[in-house]
């Protein structure tokens, strides 16, 4: 079953656009494109795996398959989307159904005001670019001051085709497909957030602001609607408030020239990205 | 119109709008840069919380599973510099493999 999944990956990659763009004046704008596309490769059998169980439960919970697939495509979000499977499937309303994958999705109201300044262009493109940040992308293309947006549109695209075209199969191929927990595909995602968060962790606010935001998620779990832990843990980046010591921000003075260009002067403040 | 079709337009509607929203109206202009430090920390705070919620959570209980004893390995290999892909290809076969001994 995973050889299937990793020759499903391998045709996304064969796939997509950034790979056949012609012209050596674009070779430096591919480059960044494919370096987010290769970032992302790893965890494209996981992402597909989750499609197609998502294709499966959608279908047995009886959304139908154009409902099913149009879901991937437009929301494009794991976790509401498994959240409306699972409140419709229950025989629950679509306003409970809606309710539950918004607050999921909320938290991209920050995430993407964070990444805002990386974006380019006209409001169309913008709106149409943004729409590939999902968690794994902005988290693989933040920089130290700022996103890198080729990384992030890069990552974004392989992560769009891997799960729509992984809703496709499981609606197509129903519940014949394994589960992708038995091959321990659900323990690849937190490791994954793990292993980029891991590098970040080297002045005392990022920590704080870590295991702050980890102490917050996981008490606010068993109290609050799914969704919610996610959210209140941006609260802790509020200890980035404290009056600097000189030695807390380490992070500001080994930064590059051109991560200044985008950085601290267009970052906005969490009151406003939690407005 | 079904339920499902109700709750795949709004849900979309909603999520364009959410990830649309920032990068749309604070676009290009200059914001206020008081809050940049809080904005660096965005990062390491949602990361964590992400960490925590997709290895100890199942709706809306705490758990403790094999996505735990997946999240140790892959902390394993990230502390001995494993590339990601290791990273992550170590913590979901520790994961299988307790299932399948399970």
């Amino acid at each position: 079953m995973r050889g299937l999944f990793l020759h499903t990956a391998s045709s996304v990659l064969a796939l997509s656009p950034e790979l056949k763009t012609a012209g050596p004046e674009r070779a430096a704008e591919r480059g960044g494109y494919r370096l987010g596309l290769r970032a992302v490769t790893p965890l494209l059998p996981a992402v597909v795996a989750f499609g197609v169980s998502f294709g499966v439960l959608a279908q047995a919970a009886g959304m139908g398959a154009e409902a099913s697939i149009a879901m991937s495509l437009t929301t494009f979000a794991g976790s509401a989307q498994f959240a409306v499977v699972s409140v419709l499937g229950a025989g629950g309303t679509a306003v409970a159904a809606i309710g539950a994958a918004v607050l999921l999705n909320a938290r991209y109201g920050p995430m993407a005001l964070a990444a805002a300044p990386a974006f380019r262009g006209g409001r169309l493109r913008r709106l149409l670019e943004a729409q590939l940040l999902v968690d794994e992308s902005w988290a693989l293309s933040r920089r130290e001051g700022g996103f890198d947006r080729r990384v992030l549109l890069g990552a974004g695209a392989g992560l769009y085709v891997g799960w729509s075209g992984g809703t496709a199969i499981g609606v197509v191929a129903g519940d014949s497909l394994a589960d992708p927990a038995t091959l321990g595909l659900d323990a690849a995602f937190p490791a994954l957030f793990l292993a980029l968060l891991a590098p970040l962790l080297k002045n005392r606010d990022a920590l704080a602001a870590a295991v702050l935001g980890a102490g917050i998620a996981i008490c606010l779990t068993p109290i609050t609607p799914a969704g919610v832990p996610v959210i209140a843990a941006t609260a802790a980046t509020l200890v980035g408030l404290r009056r600097p010591a000189a030695a807390a921000s380490p992070s500001y003075l080994g930064r590059s020239p051109a991560a200044q260009d985008q950085g601290d002067e267009r970052a906005p403040s969490t009151e406003e990205a939690r407005a | 119109m079904s339920a499902a079709w109700v709750a795949v337009l709004v849900v979309g509607a909603a999520t364009v709008a959410l990830k649309a929203a920032g990068p749309v109206l604070a676009g290009e202009r200059d914001l206020p840069l008081q809050g940049s430090r809080v904005v660096d920390l965005l990062a390491p705070a949602l990361l964590a919380a992400l960490v925590a919620s997709q290895a100890f959570s199942t709706d809306e209980a705490l758990v403790l599973d094999e996505r735990a004893a997946g999240l140790l390995a892959g902390g394993v290999a990230i502390l001995l510099k494993a590339p990601l892909l290791v990273v992550v290809v170590v913590a979901a076969a520790t994961a299988a493999l307790l299932r399948l001994v399970a």
